[in-house]
């Protein structure tokens, strides 16, 4: 009997253990199937307002997380409108002012183009494994697929969502849905994905969905990505601010 | 009879002329003071009205829900046609299409890189429009510091708060930056033709104003408004009326199951302006009351005097044979010409000098600059304000007060006995 209590005691602390490993894997797994050396995408964005939907529809190159570039493609409105992520700075360029423009302090919490996406979203693009402590909270069947919940706890100061809660298919590695946080824990921003394909070997979502659940009768903003290639050489001429006006 | 006592009042002098100098110009006082109080408090509502609320407001129920968060994607839409039909159906009221935004002013430097940047409250007022009164319910000729009231669609005015914090000058250019009425992202270049001063405190210490046309372009609103202010012509706020007009309004218009409804609120229905409005209403009527009192008290102390100084005469037509009762009437009729004269001549007065100090106002501006880093609203000029009441209002004391007066002297009359008329006036 004693036995069989010592043996159960070494392989609870064993399996302990491993899921403590396991949280880090599973961290690093989706970091390295949602970011890459470099990106080149084409999406569109449908921000459902309260009263109609919009369609926007950009070209985005990213190069690690400290570079991004994004030109908007239609509605008319919008085309040629550029912005462009420097580190922790961001610019705008509008065609119709021709000016170019740094935003910042407050404005970063506003929204990008209407959507339920606001720039200090576009702006925390770190990998979850640098800003977060994460634990794993149990399992799940969602839709037939298996899910690991986890919770994740900032362990760095003024990010937008100090807590997140994620549920992640224990297939794709890729968080399913997500609930983001405030300081207050209060519920903030919830985003789903869906579509998920094989791309360059790796799992990737076809659809976003975002939903700022602040904004009353919100009906999310989705984000579908048309085409999108991991790893091309952008030259890094794409990245300066005089690539804006052109 | 009436054109006998009127000859005897005009020809003894000292029955006419002091009596009714006395009543008009305390008529006059009377009609004045409430008309300048009533202008004063409506010259405070007007200012709330013409920035934030007019005297009726109509916005959709979803942006009345939410209104501290400028949604314009909850703006009203079709807004030509509704200003058409509300002008039709309430012509004692202009419409006239509203947009208030909030975002950034950015700056440029000679190279176009950001200078200054600063939060911005703007407001789209329809300024070009044929016949519009925006201009002169803001006083813009009266608040323009520099430069020119806007003459184009991208031309704006700065208050001078704004231009001091943001190093801005009459001439520059200046883009905002905010969200359109789908809440996308949305850049427009403004130029500054003129700064303003409302002096009023804060209000205008992140103000801008431009016209609706720039404002829907750079917002992307084309027949849409925030909301559409009403304004009665005489600019006078008559607080029933407006709640009878926003009342009849919702209950027939409006559609309560539809968010995006047109919903009307009356100037009392915005921030604690319903208190305010009472208070208001109350302070009127008790100062008002008090100084009714005290000129009715004057005047029938005057009425009394007058019967009382007379003591002498009604003794001696008695003693001639007139009845108590034909003495007695024949004061009172007298009181009552005398009364009316000074009413007439006084309300005229009194109305003529309101309605001077309505048109022109009392210049408080230096005064006023005293107060002009505390919160409150408050106006610089003082208005007086002629409404209907004043035309009657002087009747009270002017005719009411001095009859009484009489009356009550007059009683004396009856105390008196024919039997010892010759022996008093023997003495």
């Amino acid at each position: 009997m004693i036995r069989i209590f010592i043996a159960l005691l070494f392989f609870t602390f064993l399996f302990g253990q491993a899921d403590e490993v396991s949280v880090q894997d599973i961290i690093q797994v989706m970091d390295d199937n949602l970011n890459a050396k470099s990106r080149v995408m084409t999406s569109k964005m449908i921000v459902h307002g309260r009263r109609t939907s919009r369609t926007i529809e950009s070209r985005n190159w990213v190069v690690g997380i400290d570079q991004a570039f994004t030109e908007y493609l239609s509605p008319p409105r919008e085309a040629g409108t550029k912005m462009l992520k420097l580190y922790d700075k961001l610019w705008t360029y509008s065609p119709q002012t021709d000016r170019v423009i740094q935003i910042s302090g407050h404005m970063l919490r506003q929204s990008v183009m209407g959507s339920d996406m606001s720039y200090n979203d576009m702006m925390e693009d770190r990998p979850l494994e640098e800003l977060y402590e994460a634990t794993l909270e149990g399992s799940v069947l969602i839709d037939g697929r298996d899910h690991w919940i986890m919770h994740l706890e900032a362990k760095v100061k003024g990010l937008s969502y100090p807590k997140r809660r994620a549920w992640i298919d224990k297939e794709y590695l890729l968080p399913m849905k997500e609930e983001l946080y405030g300081k207050s824990g209060k519920l903030l921003k919830t985003s789903t994905m869906d579509g998920i394909k094989k791309v360059q070997g790796r799992w990737f979502p076809s659809r976003f969905i975002f939903k700022d659940e602040l904004k009353r009768n919100s009906k999310g903003t989705e984000w579908h990505i048309d085409d999108i290639e991991f790893d091309v050489d952008i030259p890094e001429s794409r990245f300066s601010k005089a690539k804006l006006r052109k | 009879m009436i054109k006998f006592l009127t000859k005897g009042l005009l020809r003894d002098r000292s029955r006419s002329l002091f009596p009714v100098l006395v009543i008009t110009l305390t008529v006059a006082m009377v009609v004045f003071a409430i008309g300048f109080m009533r202008g004063t408090m409506n010259s405070l509502f007007l200012d709330t009205a013409v920035v934030f609320s007019g005297h009726e407001k109509i916005v959709t129920r979803a942006y009345n829900e939410e209104n501290q968060l400028l949604p314009n994607d909850l703006a009203l839409l079709d807004v030509d046609q509704l200003v058409d039909e509300l002008g039709r159906d309430y012509p004692n009221y202009f419409w006239t299409p509203r947009i208030t935004f909030a975002g950034l002013l950015d700056v440029p430097d000679e190279n176009g890189e950001t200078k200054s940047q600063g939060p911005v409250i703007t407001l789209g007022i329809d300024l070009f429009s044929e016949n519009s009164r925006q201009a002169e319910i803001w006083e813009l000729d009266r608040v323009l510091v520099e430069g020119q009231i806007p003459q184009n669609r991208d031309d704006a005015l700065i208050s001078t708060k704004l231009a001091d914090q943001l190093d801005l000058a009459v001439g520059e250019t200046v883009t905002f930056i905010g969200s359109t009425m789908d809440n996308a992202f949305t850049t427009y270049n403004f130029n500054v033709s003129g700064t303003f001063n409302l002096r009023k405190g804060q209000t205008d210490k992140q103000m801008m104003l431009v016209d609706l046309s720039g404002a829907r372009l750079a917002l992307d609103m084309d027949n849409a408004a925030s909301a559409i202010f009403g304004f009665t012509h005489s600019l006078y706020y008559d607080d029933e009326a407006a709640v009878a007009l926003r009342t009849h309004y919702n209950n027939t218009i409006s559609d309560s199951l539809d968010i995006f409804s047109p919903f009307m609120l009356a100037l009392r229905d915005g921030n604690q302006m319903g208190t305010m409005v009472d208070v208001s209403g109350a302070m009127i009527a008790i100062m008002g009351g008090i100084f009714l009192v005290v000129v009715m008290v004057v005047l029938w102390n005057m009425g009394l005097m007058n019967g009382l100084r007379r003591y002498g005469e009604v003794g001696l037509r008695l003693a001639m044979g007139e009845s108590k009762g034909q003495v007695y009437r024949s004061m009172i009729s007298e009181a009552v010409i005398i009364g009316l004269t000074g009413t007439v001549v006084g309300t005229g007065i009194g109305l003529a000098l309101t309605y001077y100090v309505q048109e022109n106002g009392i210049d408080y501006t230096k005064g006023m600059e005293a107060l002009s880093n505390s919160s409150m609203v408050m106006p610089n000029i003082f208005f007086a304000q002629v409404t209907p009441d004043l035309y009657y209002i002087g009747f009270i004391p002017g005719v009411l007060a001095t009859v009484l007066g009489t009356m009550l002297a007059g009683l004396a009359i009856y105390k008196r006995e024919t039997a010892q008329l010759f022996k008093e006036l023997e003495t």
